[in-house]
């Protein structure tokens, strides 16, 4: 039988999703989405020697993107900065037992807003030049969304 | 004694249950009616023996029932379809296949239920052309871009008695006036008006009306569509000539004859029972509208009784749905994008205006029989505390 609405993983991280909320003076920041598709997603990071010390999430959108959201928060945290931007949408769709075919898309933004985050704290820090976090942003931003 | 009108049925699920609009509990009464028809008359109303004659009665008295909650001529004016998407579909289908030499234009509401607008589009294979009349911001029908849509090739206008999404209803009287001045027919789609609000075919000035079995708390796969005498429409699908050709195959008896016992009771009680739900309606809308950028969608005052839809600023539906049910046991309804199959939001809620980013915030409550005043406090409550934590987590 087909998987009928969202897997029980799923319904777990959206009714008590871990790291919400904002860090003050955060290394890192990325923005991915858009309001006008319904998906909004922030992530805020705190590295401490190369490694994810602090991660927080705030997102506007579906039960899917939530827990998108608080899942990749707690896939990325302790790990060093390039483990972190090996995980992928698929990795975070798998760790939720699967999302609906239809949110795979849309609502999986959450390995996007890390990796932007990410590539935020590596131009601070002149690792990376700024173009070169730009335009992955942008591409995602024009995938995820149909209007 | 109001308790007659309560569904009675088991509890399976606990929960306060507020998306009537997607689907109805069977009333207690309609099953007991129903089931006594699927156990005693399993005959087949075509055939000539007294078990087929039994079957035929009770199929005859159901259109019967149909006909007198609408107002209608006479039983004889009642098409039983297996649903309101199918009476739509050969509502327009068939006045336009039956009428396509007298033209090829064809309009209805920018409101219209799916089962209305895909029809319309289909036929433009056929060589016809739609044209959608736009809602003003409380989804009433702009009656001025009505008159200045009709031309002489124009055949038939649909409008939906009243909206499932935002509860508004429709100056029907107007537009039937406007319409036959100028020779075209009216399809109304009454599916969530009729049991609701007084709908008389005959009044209303109505020449097709679509009715749903579900939508009066009778079985689903059951509906009906009235066409007024001396209309004739093409049937859509062809075989064995039951309901006068226009819908042949085989009649489900046992949820038909429930429709009809639906539409019975709807007809009896629906002052009382629209009076006592539009109460509880004003109070939610009262205090739901407490809670910061929150607004009402649809009409102010020409909604439905138990119709109560609202917009949140910075909050998505899907997950306002999913924290009403899975946190308080409330189930509601969204117009939002993300829980549609198609990831589009809500033709309605376009329709009246609102950007894409508003009409993700949607939340809709549909009340049925076994609401009562005294959950109100407790829906209440939980809006708001579900609009919270869903603030909480929101970047904007």
């Amino acid at each position: 039988m087909a998987q009928i609405g969202y897997s029980k993983k799923v319904m777990e991280h959206f009714m008590n999703p871990k790291n919400v909320g904002v860090i003050e003076n955060p290394d890192g920041y990325g923005k991915v989405g858009n309001p006008v598709c319904g998906d909004l997603m922030e992530i805020c990071i705190k590295v401490k020697d190369d490694r994810i010390d602090d991660i927080k999430f705030r997102t506007f959108g579906c039960g899917s993107a939530i827990a998108v959201s608080s899942m990749v928060t707690e896939m990325a945290k302790g790990k060093t900065l390039d483990e972190a931007m090996l995980i992928t949408r698929k990795d975070v769709a798998d760790e939720l037992d699967g999302l609906p075919p239809q949110k795979m898309h849309c609502s999986n933004l959450g390995a996007d807003a890390l990796h932007a985050a990410i590539k935020n704290y590596w131009v601070k820090i002149g690792k990376i030049k700024p173009e070169e976090a730009k335009v992955e942003e942008e591409s995602h931003e024009g995938e995820s969304c149909g209007t | 004694m109001r308790d007659c009108g309560k569904v009675r049925r088991e509890i399976t699920m606990s929960g306060i249950y507020l998306d009537h609009q997607s689907a109805y509990p069977v009333d207690d009464r309609v099953r007991a009616f129903a089931e006594k028809s699927l156990t005693n008359d399993f005959g087949n109303p075509s055939a000539l023996h007294s078990r087929g004659l039994a079957a035929k009665t009770v199929l005859e008295e159901a259109r019967a029932k149909v006909a007198e909650l609408i107002g209608a001529e006479g039983p004889e004016t009642i098409i039983f379809t297996g649903g309101a998407t199918e009476a739509n579909n050969l509502a327009i289908r068939g006045l336009a296949a039956r009428n396509a030499t007298k033209g090829k234009k064809l309009l209805a509401s920018s409101i219209e239920h799916i089962s209305v607008l895909n029809p319309l589009k289909d036929l433009k294979k056929a060589g016809f052309e739609f044209s959608l009349i736009p809602v003003d911001r409380t989804g009433l029908i702009e009656l001025a871009a009505l008159e200045s849509a009709l031309s002489k090739d124009t055949i038939l206008n649909s409008v939906m008695y009243a909206n499932s999404e935002i509860g508004t209803i429709q100056p029907i009287k107007e537009v039937s006036e406007l319409v036959h001045k100028n020779g075209l027919y009216l399809h109304v789609d009454g599916t969530a008006a009729c049991g609701k609000i007084p709908v008389d075919v005959q009044k209303d000035g109505i020449d097709l009306l679509t009715v749903s079995s579900n939508d009066l708390y009778g079985p689903q796969g059951a509906g009906a569509l009235y066409v007024k005498p001396g209309i004739r429409i093409q049937p859509v699908s062809f075989g064995g000539g039951q309901e006068r050709g226009y819908r042949p195959g085989t009649e489900n008896l046992f949820a038909l004859a429930g429709f009809g016992e639906a539409a019975r009771l709807a007809g009896q009680e629906m002052a009382e029972e629209s009076a006592r739900q539009q109460a509880i309606r004003d109070s939610l809308i009262q205090e739901i509208l407490q809670i910061k950028e929150s607004y009402l969608t649809g009409h102010p005052t020409k909604r439905l009784p138990g119709h109560a839809s609202f917009r949140f600023s910075r909050i998505e539906g899907e997950s306002i749905l999913l924290t009403m049910d899975a946190m308080f046991g409330i189930q509601v309804s969204t117009g939002s994008a993300c829980s549609s199959r198609t990831l589009e939001p809500s033709h309605v809620l376009l329709a009246i205006g609102l950007k894409h980013e508003e009409a993700h915030g949607s939340m809709i409550v549909t009340l049925g029989k076994d609401n009562s005043p005294e959950q109100v406090p407790a829906i209440v409550e939980a809006t708001k505390k579900t609009v919270e934590r869903l603030r909480a987590f929101s970047p904007l």
